[in-house]
């Protein structure tokens, strides 16, 4: 019998909520495990096979000494590395202390700060180590988990659209809540995965997926200063769950 | 003389990064930790300068398997300062995602994080091997949770449709009816979850805890009532700080709450239990007597009955409240931004989640705290993983060590939402 290709999850800074969504494909779990050796996955495992990993799922971002240390191991012990979620691939929430004056942070947050290890900045796993894929998607999208590792399996390359939002809402048939209704939107400027959810639920888009292929957030910034949103808003939007992807990061700066 | 140490690196089938630490000299137990070395993220922090409409979207941030318990807590603490009361459907539809995230959360940590240990497997999928109907039983059950969370919220991790003052859009009465059939299937295989587990082996601890809750004196509590306990606690949730306190131990990077009054007490299904059982449906409080449950429970490794009359509970609701919907006119209540201090409390899956906020005039928030469940039954996990060592020594060390980690598995901890919250008390200091 052909070996089963060993899969390995792994978490730094996050959530878990990205690892959380192997465990949400409750249709496919059972099936995906006849295909794929689960070798190395502690949220749901006791039970731990040694490495090399054919594939190495890394959700988180990578924050203290010691986990830049295990990153590299990581990375030595798989064959195919793909960061998942807005942590790994852009620093995560976590990553707006990378907007701080961490010199004179550092006082006030630490008591004890000789038990505290933690950089200065939160880096996505891209930052640390060569990585082979990037998901994306505060929290990353099922579908989107399976069809990775569905490509992964037969030696593929996951057909995953870096387009905008925008495409989804209309492929929805939504009605634009930035036109229509003058309600602040991300939708141009974000990769799409979530299926333009938060258009669909009447809100605007909030970036969660992070910045598409080739973006324009000045031109849109622009338009969103027509609707009147205030320079300190436009901060605020573009520093979220993606602040440390450089056209979101580049582009909150101008508004500060 | 002899001594050993009984060490988990990296306690498996717990959300985030712990670790356990029992040290062993003659024979007698003279140390327990429970580590915790996940990265803090300084939520807090960032918090400070954020618009009060974003608190629900980024708290959620501190947890993706109780999302909407961190959205809960945060809304109805914003909610409290601008003076507005959620009633009616929206309130119903508030209770409505809840009881999705209680069988999706319950329904992965019995069938997936705790039932294994019972029946002693490493996983579940190792599990289904042997018990493949009840592993897919398991499976629909937390879909079917999840699939409410998503139909409310717009997706089951990090919900994109709760806001301050209600709901950024309501499902029409007809978006809602296609969960009845479902719901009704997860109902009974919630009964039969809670016959299958209370099968199971239970070892004899019975400790004296504090059990802490809310209590509401009409329903089961999700997101409203007063802070109460078996040994006499009634408050209103603003008073509790007044009543709680954290204790900064060097070992970890999570606090330990303790009541000022007496120290170490329990949040979780078994503390909503034993304070509200009365209010429980004549059908669930039948389950649990059946199951051999009395209307007070204090075996820890019980929790995992109690998780699944939770589950039976939660569909119980979820059929109720969509029975009775009518889609609100309005999805939201607003009010301009004032000045002001906030506390919300609601019932996560694994307990009280307290969330305290000040914002400003213009809706900036000035300064939040957050104590999830989890730093609040630290202490406790530790007395009881002392209790299990101390009765458990003559076992192979293997199996010292699994039925410790069962112990801590318990409470269905959740590392990444005890850790978040470093920044704050150092503050204090």
């Amino acid at each position: 019998m052909k070996r089963r290709p060993k899969l390995a999850v792994w978490k730094f800074a996050s959530c878990d909520g990205c690892q959380l969504t192997l465990l949400d494909c409750e249709d496919e779990l059972l099936a995906l495990t006849e295909r794929i050796d689960i070798a190395y996955f502690m949220e749901a495992s006791r039970a731990t096979v040694r490495g090399p990993y054919d594939l190495s799922l890394v959700e988180g971002s990578i924050t203290t000494p010691h986990d830049m240390a295990r990153i590299q191991k990581i990375r030595r012990a798989s064959k195919f590395l793909v960061a998942i979620g807005a942590c790994a691939t852009a620093g995560g929430i976590q990553a707006l202390r990378n907007f701080t004056q961490v010199e004179k942070y550092i006082p006030l947050v630490y008591a004890r700060p000789e038990y505290i290890h933690t950089l200065e900045k939160s880096s996505p796993i891209a930052g640390q180590v060569a990585v082979d894929f990037e998901l994306r998607g505060c929290p990353i999208n099922k579908t989107q988990l399976l069809e990775l590792v569905s490509a992964f399996l037969q030696g593929r390359r996951p057909n995953i659209h870096p387009y905008s939002v925008c495409w989804e809402c209309k492929m929805r048939g939504n009605i634009c809540v930035m036109v229509a209704h003058g309600i602040p939107c991300l939708g141009p400027v974000t990769h799409a995965g979530c299926g333009a959810l938060c258009p669909t639920y009447h809100r605007g888009c909030y970036g969660c997926f992070g910045p598409k292929e080739t973006p324009n957030p000045a031109s849109l910034s622009a338009r969103l200063r027509v609707l009147g949103v205030p320079e300190d808003d436009l901060v605020r939007l573009y520093r979220t769950f993606n602040a440390e992807a450089e056209p979101f990061r580049q582009e909150s700066t101008v508004h500060e | 003389m002899s001594s050993k140490t009984i060490k988990v690196d990296y306690l498996a089938r717990v959300e985030g990064e712990g670790a356990l630490y029992i040290r062993i000299k003659d024979d007698r137990v003279t140390q327990v930790q429970l580590k915790i070395f996940e990265p803090p993220r300084f939520f807090e922090a960032f918090l400070q300068g954020r618009k009060y409409t974003e608190a629900p979207d980024i708290t959620a941030r501190i947890c993706g398997i109780c999302p909407v318990a961190y959205q809960m807590s945060s809304v109805h603490a914003l909610e409290q300062i601008l003076g507005l009361k959620v009633a009616g459907p929206l309130r119903e539809l508030r209770r409505l995602i809840y009881c999705g995230e209680w069988i999706e959360s319950h329904g992965l940590h019995v069938y997936m994080l705790h039932a294994p240990d019972f029946l002693g497997y490493a996983d579940a999928i190792q599990m289904a091997r042997d018990y493949p109907e009840a592993v897919k039983r398991g499976l629909k059950l937390k879909q079917i949770g999840n699939e409410l969370v998503a139909l409310v919220g717009g997706r089951e991790i990090h919900p994109i449709n709760v806001r301050v003052g209600g709901f950024y859009s309501v499902p029409r009465k007809k978006d809602l009816v296609p969960m009845v059939e479902k719901l009704k299937w997860a109902r009974d295989a919630a009964l039969e979850t809670v016959r299958w587990v209370s099968t199971f082996n239970f070892p004899p601890v019975e400790p004296e805890y504090e059990f802490v809750s809310l209590r509401h004196p009409q329903e089961y509590p999700f997101n409203e009532g007063r802070l109460v306990s078996n040994k006499g606690l009634d408050i209103a949730v603003d008073d509790f700080e007044a009543h709680f306190e954290e204790e900064h131990v060097p070992y970890t990077t999570a606090l330990h709450s303790i009541l000022k009054a007496r120290g170490a007490y329990y949040v979780g299904p078994m503390a909503r239990y034993n304070n509200n059982f009365d209010l429980l449906p004549p059908a669930v409080q039948a389950a649990a007597q059946e199951a051999g449950l009395t209307s007070f429970c204090c075996n820890p490794f019980q929790s995992i009955i109690i998780r699944s009359i939770e589950i039976l509970y939660a569909c119980e609701e979820s059929l109720r409240i969509i029975d009775q919907y009518e889609q609100p006119e309005r999805p939201y209540l607003e009010a301009e931004p004032r000045a002001g201090i906030g506390h919300g409390i609601s019932e996560a899956p694994r307990g009280s989640l307290y969330h305290r906020y000040r914002i400003d005039d213009q809706g900036v928030i000035q300064e939040a705290k957050i104590v999830p469940p989890t730093s609040q039954n630290q202490k406790t996990v530790e007395s009881d993983l002392y209790q299990v060592a101390v009765q458990n020594l003559h076992l192979p060390e293997d199996q010292l060590t699994w039925i410790c980690e069962q112990a801590i598995r318990n409470y269905d901890p959740c590392i990444s939402c005890s850790v978040h919250f470093l920044k704050l008390h150092l503050e204090r200091r």
